[in-house]
């Protein structure tokens, strides 16, 4: 058994002639929190959406838990994965989306339920159960009747989180997670996150809250055209850059 | 001018701006709309030239019979005639069975259009170019005349001679089959396009998110896509259905004794057309009135989670109205309070 939760080794993508991913080498061991960061139209979110297949890479090698995404190895060639096997891999993978996208038909312990039930067949007295437990632990037990729209930003991030968290992943993938908040609101999502982090999970982040990867984070990786610019421990990352690329990034954002 | 107000100044009371005009519009018009119930409920000389005379005091006048402009009396003794009955419970059928197919056969062609195959995208282009581009009633007359085409049906091999199952068309084509298909074909194509646009109403990151669950694309589409999609399908397809209702109509060129058929039937022989035509509007006034009531309940149902609160259903509202007039009236000087 090796400790590593995610490997990725020469992961490119392009969307036609536009190259988005040049060859990403990444490393994030079992219980470590890793941020990517990086100006807008970096790859981040792209690189995030790869690892658990909602975009197809071109080529290069990407493993979760030591298995390939998406595809199968065989006579030196990958096979893409049916659907059906995709979906299993991902439902192992939680995701939290910049624009909550949350189900707008399900009240918020509909939400937390349907994938426990669709998905991994648990029964509803079970799932909601679980849903409970969630809703308490982001904070949120005495929504669970509320649909997304009568809920705050903060509040449906929270709900989100819940939701990725009830197919019980081993790894969580937050894209941006606080970027469509009102900035009284990411408080609470952080501390949520931050919570989520002591407890040992597997966290990706792309973020561009600074302080929250200086905090958390145990490595941080910094992306600018396609390519790691740098990595790292965030102390050294974000406290002493040396490119002189994410030294001028960390002076636009702080 | 000071931005806060005083003690008595927050009490002051608001004069609301009266709207002459407006109220002079509504009374003219509802001057026009009770001229015209009146006619439609007045009574003229009988228009066969029918007189009453009576002899008083050996002098004999004689003055014209009156009967109603739109002979309701003869509306009222046809309105539940067992052949208009028959008609309408025909009608109600025919809708039902070709909505059926229309809805159907439409969410296929819908996904067939959104599929990421060309072929597949073409195949239904084609079928709503061809369906909506032809008049339903020629639609109508060529499925009753198919068995002018393709004389047998037979389940077997592709392109070749071989087949287990042969149907001779004309006994499986009678007038009704013929009318129900040419109407339900017709309606899958105007359906489809109402179904893709729901389909693609739906925010792509509902998708992403189900997907990232670990949905399949089908589960995906069943209890994600498809439901929020309905909101934006209800509406016009509540308008479908009463548009069908009413369309049903044109199987009476081919045979069939619906509704139009059965009042058309009678009229022939007692040649009392326009109140047989008006037989026909009651009922499906009646039915288009209990549908259109239906559709705002189901679209309330599938509005559930689009909007913060609930729009009140029109018993609601009138009770709301009510009890504000209710209100006003004991309340007579409109202070405003809190």
């Amino acid at each position: 058994m090796s400790d590593t939760m995610v490997e990725a080794r020469g992961v490119t993508k392009a969307y036609g002639a536009l190259q988005v991913l040049k060859g990403l080498d990444l490393e994030v061991r079992k219980g470590e929190v890793t941020c990517l960061i990086g100006p807008s139209g970096s790859g981040k979110s792209t690189f995030l959406r790869c690892i658990n297949h909602l975009e197809q890479h071109d080529s290069g090698v990407l493993r979760v838990d030591g298995e390939l995404v998406g595809y199968e190895l065989r006579n030196h060639k990958l096979y893409e994965r049916s659907a059906k096997q995709i979906c299993q891999q991902r439902a192992n993978i939680g995701m939290v989306f910049q624009r909550f996208n949350l189900f707008q038909h399900l009240n918020v312990l509909e939400n937390i339920t349907i994938g426990q039930e669709k998905v991994k067949g648990t029964n509803e007295a079970a799932a909601q159960q679980r849903a409970r437990e969630l809703l308490a632990r982001v904070g949120l037990e005495s929504k669970e009747k509320s649909y997304p729209v009568q809920l705050s930003g903060g509040q449906q991030q929270r709900v989100a989180i819940a939701r990725a968290l009830a197919m019980e992943p081993k790894l969580m993938l937050f894209d941006e997670p606080t970027s469509a908040l009102d900035p009284e609101l990411v408080g609470e999502v952080l501390d949520v996150m931050r919570d989520l982090a002591r407890s040992g999970m597997t966290m990706i982040v792309v973020t561009h809250e600074m302080g929250f990867a200086r905090e958390v984070a145990n490595s941080v990786y910094f992306l600018d055209q396609g390519v790691i610019e740098e990595s790292g421990e965030p102390e050294q990352v974000l406290g002493d850059p040396r490119s002189p690329r994410l030294r001028s990034f960390l002076s636009k954002v702080l | 001018m000071s931005s806060t107000l005083s003690e008595g100044e927050a009490s002051l009371e608001v004069v609301p701006l009266r709207h002459w005009g407006r109220l002079g519009g509504a009374l003219v018009t509802l001057v026009g709309v009770a001229m015209l119930i009146h006619t439609v409920f007045s009574k003229i000389p009988s228009r066969t030239g029918q007189v009453a005379c009576h002899v008083v005091n050996a002098t004999k006048s004689c003055h014209p019979v009156m009967e109603w402009r739109f002979s309701w009396n003869t509306v009222g003794s046809y309105l539940f005639d067992p052949l208009v009955m028959n008609g309408l419970w025909l009608t109600l059928q025919i809708t039902f069975w070709a909505m059926l197919i229309g809805i159907t056969l439409g969410l296929v062609i819908a996904m067939m259009r959104l599929s990421h195959n060309r072929l597949m995208t073409g195949i239904s282009w084609f079928y709503t170019w061809f369906f909506r581009g032809t008049p339903v009633y020629i639609q109508i007359l060529f499925w009753f005349a198919i068995s002018y085409l393709y004389p047998t049906l037979s389940v077997g091999v592709p392109f070749g001679s071989w087949a287990f199952l042969h149907i001779n068309s004309v006994t499986l084509f009678t007038p009704l089959i013929a009318g129900i298909t040419a109407l339900g074909l017709n309606e899958a194509a105007y359906f489809s396009e109402i179904a893709r646009a729901g389909l693609i109403s739906v925010d792509e990151g509902q998708i992403e998110a189900a997907t990232s669950i670990g949905m399949t694309p089908s589960q995906t589409m069943r209890m994600v896509i498809l439901p929020q999609a309905m909101r934006v399908i209800i509406p016009p397809t509540g308008n479908e259905v009463i548009s069908m209702l009413k369309t049903t109509s044109l199987v009476a060129s081919i045979g069939v004794i619906e509704l139009t058929g059965a009042v058309d039937e009678i009229s022939a022989s007692n040649f009392k057309t326009v109140p047989l035509l008006l037989v026909a509007c009651v009922w499906y006034l009646l039915c288009t009135t209990i549908l259109s009531v239906g559709q705002f309940y189901v679209e309330r149902y599938y509005a559930r989670g689009s909007l913060r609160t609930q729009p009140p259903t029109p018993i609601q509202r009138l009770r709301g109205d009510l009890g504000a007039l209710g209100t006003r009236f004991r309340r007579r000087s409109p202070v405003v309070s809190r």
